[in-house]
């Protein structure tokens, strides 16, 4: 995982649910590609148009909410999302997000859309380089930290091969 | 300890574990459904392993009947995964039905079990006692390989509800009216345990309604500590033993809630959240669609309360709504064509379908136009959740779900009734 990113923001208020980032029709795929092509259709239809690679989500509370589709992370990279930072998480988009390597940052940043912000994953930083304003996060518990980087694959691959 | 700790200490060889803590805990059982399991199967393949057989569970009934080419691949990945590793909990459409209702009446639920699920409901079998949870599905191909899966060990929070409960409400009011409370985030993370007369005195069915909505408060599971309701279900049911977990006495809490069941009327949750609660009796709202069914209200109690009232007034449903009931398994529609149910129905002229989850997430079979409003017995009043994105769902009992078909617009079955 890369420790450094700069990144424009996608503002999004609070309770952004599952069928928000993903209408339930499109879940015949696990495609990121074929899946992003829909995220926040019916909510926000020109985010899947006009969102470039490398772009960041800053949300209100309880982002990822409803449904334990792995296919809303999956939707988010695959549209160049590179993180989400909000107050806090769902619990199974949270998982799932971790699992395949999207980075989550629990922290109420207040930033608006098309505002540039920098994270240092190593310091627990955010940067708004637009208002200046600066934010902090406590690091993820090591077996978070090492689970995001490897991704769930491997992880699991490692866990079967000590196993036999 | 609490009922989740317990579980979660017994499954990951410890003697005892704390909130926050993360471990490493053996699953009973990991189920996925036709639409998580495709990209799980397309994990698995990355693995060189073999799944678990006997903990393996895959059920067909988000698209199934197929509702459209993509679907019809989709299901087809899971015969094909089920036949290549010859496992053979796999139900079929025809042989099964929503997921849920499927791990509860197939037996694979039960007390002190850690079961997970790649679908947000799994929660569900906190009504049996079990610590059940919803996952993604990378891990759910994860634990089918392993057996295994990481798990944070949330805090626990004690909702305790004594009293007698009013002749309309039902499980679903009394997970309402606390989701309204504490609201869509009051869990989060967290184990939810409910206890008092009221939660005693409700059958399975009314708690399983209970434990499948933690979710929409955020929580990890809502566990109900199990008793002889839950022991008669299994008697000839279960896979396997199964032992009990109770918590300890000197259990530690967040926090505990109490509330005076007496005080608790027919709910419904209107547009957006599952938190905007409100009595039925105090809204007025036209409707276009009342549907009954899903792993909330989907089993035969729900359609004996929904037949109950369209009996008891002896009127059809109202000439602009459109009421779809589907029960929510096999066995559950076979029941309610002994009981005389299914006639009930269609002499009122409601649609009756074999079981899909179909409706529930907006896919098929009962999707809303623009502008149009459901009452609905399902879990969740996102926006667009049935369909068109400027449509609106009421979350409700299936009680007032059928007093509603009957007026047109929302209405408490006691304003029906007894009024």
């Amino acid at each position: 995982m890369e420790k450094y990113i700069k990144g424009r923001v996608w503002r999004f208020s609070e309770n952004v649910d599952i069928d928000q980032i993903i209408p339930a029709i499109y879940l015949v795929t696990g495609d990121r590609q074929e899946l992003a092509k829909h995220a926040f259709e019916n909510v926000r239809p020109d985010f899947a148009k006009e969102v470039s690679d490398g772009d960041i989500i800053v949300a209100g509370p309880n982002f990822g909410s409803g449904s334990s589709r792995e296919h809303a992370p999956r939707a988010l990279l695959g549209a160049g999302i590179r993180c989400v930072i909000a107050p806090s998480f769902a619990r199974i988009f949270y998982r799932n997000s971790i699992n395949i390597g999207l980075p989550l940052v629990e922290c109420d940043v207040d930033a608006a859309d098309g505002d540039v912000l920098a994270i240092d994953f190593a310091d627990g930083k955010i940067v708004n380089t637009n208002t200046s304003a600066g934010y902090t996060f406590p690091s993820l518990p090591d077996f978070l930290v090492d689970l995001l980087d490897v991704g769930l694959i491997e992880n699991t691959k490692r866990k079967l091969k000590r196993t036999g | 300890m609490t009922i989740a700790e317990k579980i979660l200490a017994a499954h990951a060889g410890k003697e005892s574990v704390s909130p926050k803590e993360i471990v490493d805990a053996k699953i009973d059982y990991v189920m996925v459904n036709d639409v998580t399991g495709l990209p799980a199967f397309e994990v698995f393949e990355e693995f060189d392993a073999n799944p678990i057989l006997e903990k393996t569970v895959l059920i067909q009934d988000h698209y199934v009947p197929n509702k459209d080419v993509a679907s019809a691949e989709q299901a087809k990945s899971m015969r094909e995964f089920a036949r290549r590793y010859g496992i053979e909990n796999h139900f079929d459409v025809g042989r099964g039905g929503v997921c849920h209702q499927i791990m509860i009446e197939e037996g694979f639920a039960a007390p002190g079990r850690l079961i997970v699920g790649a679908d947000s409901h799994t929660c569900s079998y906190g009504a049996l006692g079990a610590l059940s949870t919803g996952i993604g599905s990378s891990e759910a191909a994860s634990a089918m390989a392993t057996g295994e899966l990481w798990f944070k060990v949330p805090e626990t929070q004690k909702f305790v509800v004594d009293g007698e409960l009013g002749k309309y409400v039902m499980g679903k009011d009394i997970i309402l009216h606390i989701i309204g409370d504490i609201g869509v985030s009051g869990s989060l993370y967290k184990s939810m345990e409910f206890y008092g007369s009221a939660i005693e005195s409700l059958h399975l069915s009314d708690r399983i309604t209970i434990s499948n909505m933690a979710i929409e408060a955020g929580a990890k599971c809502g566990i109900i500590p199990p008793d002889e309701a839950v022991f008669d279900y299994l008697k000839n049911r279960v896979i396997g033993e199964y032992s009990p977990v109770y918590a300890d006495a000197d259990a530690e809490y967040e926090d505990t809630t109490e509330y005076d069941a007496s005080e608790i009327v027919p709910l419904v949750a209107t547009p957006h959240l599952p938190e905007n609660v409100t009595p039925a009796s105090e809204i007025d709202v036209q409707i276009d669609q009342a549907y009954l069914g899903s792993c909330t209200n989907g089993r035969i109690e729900d359609l004996r309360a929904a037949a109950a009232v369209l009996k008891g007034t002896g009127k059809s449903v109202h000439p602009d709504v459109r009421m779809i009931v589907v029960p929510a398994s096999k066995s559950v529609f076979e029941q309610a064509m002994r009981e005389g149910l299914i006639g009930i129905f269609m002499d009122a002229d409601a649609y009756v379908s074999g079981p899909t989850c179909g409706a529930c997430l907006g896919g098929y079979m009962g999707v809303l136009a623009e502008g149009e409003r459901c009452v609905s017995s399902t879990n969740r009043n996102f926006i667009g959740r049935m369909g068109h994105p400027d449509s609106e769902v009421y979350l409700a009992n299936p009680a007032v779900v059928a007093a509603s078909a009957i007026t047109g617009r929302i209405t408490d079955p006691e304003d029906l009734l007894e009024g």
